[in-house]
């Protein structure tokens, strides 16, 4: 359903120029060249299949809007041997037939805040050809909890209810792909759950959805996923597949006085990495130490209570390991 | 077509719902035109004059009574110092000395010019009156004949500024409403990111910015039928000419205005660029460069040919000509023309600038 091969996208900041300032994300932190020009996709590659839920995970400033916009036929991806396809079609050549199919949901509310609820479901329809009543089967169980709603205006709804609006705005041409750019930021986490049940429900129906997130937990949700950081991927497998791959000793530290803790593990010369995960430590370690023989360097130094419990690596300890493998080797 | 509708529907419930934007769109031609129709008046009237007259003999006397029998000059003191008259003019008391020589023959008149036009124009009264004496005096006296004057005021027989703005402010406001608010309400689309999703959907640009036009087009109709209904029936300005040659070349016009508007709104990125633009580019020429105010002919050579590319100078020409000198199509052929060639030319540049993409 979308083929991406060899795409790079860079942006020209020179000044003076017309800047590609102010759309918004995806200007911030990406690798420059050194011309002043940004280089916000480096050689992307990947693939997903109807009806899979593939998901981007990624910091803000990876590059994860950019991709969104080139597969939207949004923006050109640099000249070069690359491809872009979705559904078959080229994202640069077929870009009118691409936009009769796809739902694109941006990753900042793009509804008119003006309009009601009902007003913009409909104006959506209108512009994709359809109507609501035709297409009311596809977006019933996201819009029927906005529904009664309809007559408030899109400004005046709460977070998680702008978000379920805006899906059934992408959804109510019943698209062939979804994109979902960062649909759950700024959602209440009850809100966050029915939203991926719904698109659970949609991948059931055969609907491909690619979707971004910042949010590690998400990422199991997805049939595949892609860790995306400064333009790359850098790894892309089914969320169970990324976790497998991992083949680090992963220890969690909890104990009083946590960032000093934090401290102390990253200069312990067993200690490969220590980051901090909400309510405790994750620390990968060489081989040869043991639980115990870190517990008791630790106390040594002063922190009581601590606890240490070898633990199954998640999708954040993969990202944070191949984050910190892209790390050294650009040194 | 019906995306088309849908789009012109959902452009006419944004302005609706914003009231305030709503009520200064049609509310600032019925302001212009009542502030220029009675606040603003270029009429003279009220000149402050004061007499010296060191001898007095009947010719003095007759000039001063017919002077002062006159509307424009009020009398304010017969002062017998010249010095203190001059005090009173640098204090700005004075727009006028009479001032007579000893014999009571010759007459000097000192003009209070820091307004060159309220200047201009005591002279020329005072001196119209004083020659005007003279010759009833000369009259009496049996003249072999007589040179009469008579000068008649066609088109704007009473020389009502109204005449001179309202043309103007057409130009102005319907250029101004049309380009401002067009480009304002594209360009909104871009920075609130709705216009990520337009683009991402199979609306086609074109459908997109002629559906934004609709809305302006029907909203300067209002104001253009509101400027002549204020102008006729408050103002008393008549529309001598065809009204439907008028109402036909207001709808060129304020096509133009459109397309203007959508060729800013194709180059620019944020509203506050956009109104800013649209003002400097549509006030600035159009209050100074169209012969709204001031008369092109009087200006540099360089001001003038500039002058050419202002579009309000050729609509304000039409109008006056069509409005207040009741003529036609034959007059105003070569304006029109001008503007329809403007037209397409700025519909042409404004379409080949749509970009189907974001960058």
């Amino acid at each position: 359903m979308i083929v991406v091969e060899n795409l790079h996208k860079t942006y020209s900041t020179g000044l003076g120029k017309k800047g590609k300032k102010g759309k918004g994300k995806g200007d911030g932190n990406h690798y420059g060249n050194g011309d002043g020009d940004v280089k916000a996709l480096n050689g992307v590659t990947f693939r997903v299949n109807k009806g899979e839920i593939h998901g981007i995970i990624g910091p803000d400033g990876a590059g994860k809007s950019t991709l969104f916009r080139i597969l939207t036929s949004l923006l050109l991806p640099d000249e070069g041997p690359s491809k872009a396809t979705v559904a078959g079609y080229d994202t640069v050549k077929d870009f009118r037939q691409i936009r009769q199919i796809i739902g694109y949901m941006p990753g900042r509310f793009s509804l008119y805040q003006d309009l009601t609820v009902e007003e913009n479901l409909n104006f959506f329809a209108t512009l994709f050809n359809t109507t609501v009543k035709e297409n009311y089967h596809v977006i019933k169980d996201i819009y029927g909890q906005i529904e009664p709603f309809k007559d408030r205006r899109a400004g005046a709804l709460s977070g998680g209810m702008k978000q379920k609006l805006a899906l059934s705005c992408a959804l109510v041409h019943r698209p062939t792909v979804l994109f979902l750019d960062e649909p759950t930021t700024g959602v209440d986490p009850v809100s966050r759950q029915e939203f991926w049940e719904i698109l659970d429900k949609l991948s059931e129906q055969g609907i491909t959805i690619l979707v971004s997130t910042a949010y590690m937990d998400e990422a199991n949700r997805c049939t595949r996923i892609s860790l995306m950081q400064g333009g790359r991927f850098m790894a892309t497998d089914t969320p169970k597949g990324i976790t497998e791959s991992y083949d680090e000793l992963l220890w969690s530290v909890e104990g009083e006085r946590m960032p000093a803790l934090l401290a102390e593990l990253r200069v312990h010369p067993s200690v490969k990495t220590a980051f901090a995960f909400g309510d405790n430590h994750h620390v990968t370690v060489r081989e040869g130490i043991s639980v115990d023989a870190l517990r008791e360097h630790l106390t040594g130094k002063g922190f009581n209570k601590v606890r240490i419990t070898p633990i199954e690596p998640t999708v954040e300890d993969a990202f944070m390991k191949a984050s910190m493998e892209v790390l050294n080797g650009n040194e | 077509m019906k995306q088309f509708i849908a789009f012109v529907n959902k452009e006419f419930r944004h302005i609706f719902r914003d009231r305030r934007t709503m009520l200064i769109i049609l509310g600032i031609p019925v302001v212009q035109i009542l502030l220029f129709g009675f606040a603003i008046n270029t009429e003279v009237k009220d000149l402050h004059v004061a007499l010296y007259a060191p001898s007095p003999n009947s010719f003095i006397n007759g000039v001063t009574e017919r002077l002062y029998q006159s509307e424009y000059f009020t009398y304010r003191a017969e002062l017998d110092d010249p010095i203190k008259m001059e005090e009173s003019m640098r204090k700005g008391k004075l727009d006028m000395m009479v001032l007579f020589d000893s014999k009571g023959e010759a007459v000097q008149l000192i003009i209070n010019s820091s307004d060159p036009n309220r200047g201009s124009i005591a002279a020329t009264y005072a001196t119209a009156i004083i020659a005007g004496y003279q010759q009833e005096l000369a009259g009496m006296r049996k003249m072999p004949f007589q040179i009469e004057v008579e000068n008649r005021m066609i088109y704007n027989p009473e020389m009502k500024s109204a005449y001179m703005f309202v043309p103007g402010i057409m130009g102005l406001v319907l250029m101004l409403i049309c380009t401002m608010m067009t480009s304002v309400s594209i360009v909104r689309e871009k920075e609130r990111g709705t216009m990520e999703v337009l683009l991402a959907s199979p609306l086609k640009q074109g459908t997109m910015v002629f559906a934004k036009t609709v809305p302006y087009l029907a909203i300067s109709l209002v104001n253009f039928a509101s400027i002549l209904l204020l102008s006729y029936y408050v103002l008393k300005v008549p529309i001598q000419g065809s009204l439907w040659t008028l109402t036909l070349i207001s709808i060129l016009y304020i096509f133009l205005s459109l397309a203007f508007g959508l060729l800013i709104s194709t180059l620019m990125r944020n509203q506050i660029n956009a109104v800013i633009i649209s003002a400097i580019l549509v006030m600035l020429p159009g209050l100074l460069l169209s012969g709204m105010i001031f008369p092109i002919e009087n200006m540099p050579q360089i001001l003038q040919w500039l002058s050419h590319i202002v579009p309000a100078r050729w609509y304000i020409d039409i109008v006056r000509k069509v409005m207040i000198q009741g003529l036609g199509w034959a007059v105003i052929w070569r304006e029109t023309t001008i503007l329809v060639g403007m037209s397409l030319l700025l519909v042409g540049s404004s379409i080949l600038n749509i970009k189907s993409r974001l960058e």
